[in-house]
């Protein structure tokens, strides 16, 4: 079920006109900074299908900023993103796709700074709830419903125990995990959804396993 | 995943049987789903109810969209009831002026609570407020009608859609008012059967409606299209009430929905690309709107 919680339905407190094109929207680009870990100075957003048609009217672009900036779907400054991204020096360019894909709402949010860069590709599927389709070219499915953990790491054998080992310490249940992987030895990817927040010692402790390159939380 | 109801036949089967409001199965779902306190969920359902309520008041104060396309209509429609000539009646045109009031408030960017969407978040609170002068209820039973208004939006997103991109407006304003309508009920005091009929005749009705807006805006005719909603919601709730039934059942009603979604061209899927959209005034306005460029062309 995508839908779980009747606040999928009657909810989210937002900031209009449009849940899947300015709350949805802003989710996305929130979801993008998290994974990103800081506040990026770049961003290229390429929309597709009817974000592309109607990205302006529904204020998809000020949305996609707003939570670029960390702004939550009810945050006033979502009107004013445009600005405050310029008073913060965060360049952004919009380009408008045409090429088919898979959902009629969908945002590529590529994004970095001087040291790294990250593209992710999210879905708006309607009310305000999105989904996380793609990171860095790999395939996903993050639902947005409970914390998660994204680990990049090397393709080598004991990873995935150690970080689930590693969890089961501090008594963290996994309540769905996925991996992939580019090819075999490159570099690999584990998404894990858990029930519990996920604290920093946890963090410290992940990024200390062997062959693991990053690790990012996405709070609840 | 656990869940107390997968569709609508499920939910009133549960409800009836235990004895119990719709408002309560779900209730009781959040609870086993999320694992969070009774107190909390009423909390926060409690919050929701009040952004509804200050979006409202806010709309009757009159509002008007950066575009100029929307705003006012709800200031009308009360100005005209006042002056006591109201042909549909007055609970019915509060209905529409709350939701216009409040879909008003939405196209200018002001803050609102999405029911199932922004597009559609008239619905559900102008039929609230409406009904709310008639039958009087307390603070926890107008929780409890967003609680089975979600209840059965929870069905509608989980096995159709309530985007408008994914399945037309039938999708966002359809499932409002039969979201709205089933709600009605609960609160005027009929089954949970009686609240699947209601959905099942509102969302027959709808059934078809396309997303055409103007200029790719969120106002010319989703604003219309939440106050004709309301009336809607309401007149099926009525013929519930009155014993009228659905001859094809709430989930197969559901179903095609989701079906006629499928089938429609993106033309009429959130585009602004056919429909009303298409029209020479509706071109005409999105020239005006953008400065003669084309929405989607790009800057």
């Amino acid at each position: 079920m995508k839908f779980k919680s009747v606040f999928d339905i009657i909810g989210p407190v937002m900031i209009g006109p449009s849940s899947s094109h300015t709350a949805g929207a802003a989710r996305i680009g929130r979801v993008a900074r998290d994974l990103f870990g800081s506040q990026p100075s770049w961003a290229k957003i390429h929309l597709y299908g009817s974000f592309a048609e109607t990205y302006k009217g529904h204020s998809t672009d000020v949305a996609i900023v707003g939570g670029l900036l960390d702004y939550d779907t009810f945050d006033e400054r979502i009107k004013t993103s445009f600005d405050e991204a310029e008073k913060l020096g965060m360049k952004f360019e919009f380009i408008p796709e045409t090429g088919n894909v898979d959902h009629p709402n969908t945002a590529r949010v590529v994004i970095g700074d001087d040291e790294s860069e990250m593209s992710m590709v999210g879905i708006s599927i309607g009310g305000g709830k999105i989904e996380i389709t793609e990171l860095n070219g790999f395939p996903l499915r993050l639902s947005g419903n409970h914390p998660a953990i994204l680990v990049v790491h090397d393709d080598r054998s004991g990873c995935i125990a150690n970080v689930a080992n590693c969890l089961y310490k501090y008594d963290i249940n996994i309540g769905h995990m996925e991996v992939s992987r580019k090819e075999r030895g490159d570099m690999a990817l584990m998404v894990i959804e858990v029930d519990q927040n996920v604290g920093k010692p946890v963090m410290d402790e992940l990024r200390e396993l062997p062959n693991i390159t990053q690790v990012t939380r996405i709070a609840d | 995943m656990d869940v107390l109801f997968r569709n609508v036949r499920e939910l009133v089967e549960r409800a009836e049987q235990e004895g119990k409001l719709i408002s309560e199965i779900m209730i009781e779902q959040e609870i086993l789903i999320t694992d969070r306190s009774r107190e909390d969920i009423m909390q926060q359902m409690d919050r929701n109810l009040t952004v509804m309520e200050e979006a409202v008041e806010k709309g009757l104060k009159g509002v008007h969209s950066v575009s100029g396309l929307t705003g006012g209509d709800a200031v009308l429609l009360q100005k005209y009831m006042e002056q006591g000539n109201s042909l549909s009646g007055d609970l019915l045109l509060d209905a529409v002026s709350k939701a216009v009031a409040t879909n008003e408030v939405n196209a200018a960017m002001g803050t609102i609570c999405a029911t199932p969407t922004a597009g559609s978040a008239g619905v559900v609170p102008g039929t609230l407020f409406a009904v709310q002068n008639k039958l009087n209820p307390t603070r926890e039973q107008m929780i409890r009608y967003l609680f089975t208004s979600g209840a059965f939006g929870f069905v509608v997103a989980n096995n159709a859609s309530i985007s408008g991109a994914a399945g037309g407006c039938q999708a966002e304003v359809g499932s409002a008012a039969a979201m709205a309508s089933a709600a009605i009920i609960e609160m005027a005091g009929g089954t949970p059967q009686q609240s699947s009929e209601a959905f099942a005749i509102t969302m027959k009705n709808m059934l078809g409606l396309v997303c055409d807006p103007v200029a790719g805006l969120v106002e010319v005719p989703c604003v219309k299209r939440n106050a004709m909603g309301a009336a809607n919601a309401v007149v099926a709730a009525d013929m519930a009430l009155a014993g009228v039934t659905s001859r094809i059942p709430c989930d197969e009603v559901i179903s095609a929905m989701f079906e006629i979604g499928q089938a429609m061209p993106s033309a009429f899927r959130e585009t602004a690309k056919g429909g009303l959209a298409a029209t020479p005034t509706g071109k005409w306005l999105e020239a005006k709107i953008f400065g003669g460029s084309v929405v989607g062309s790009g800057q």
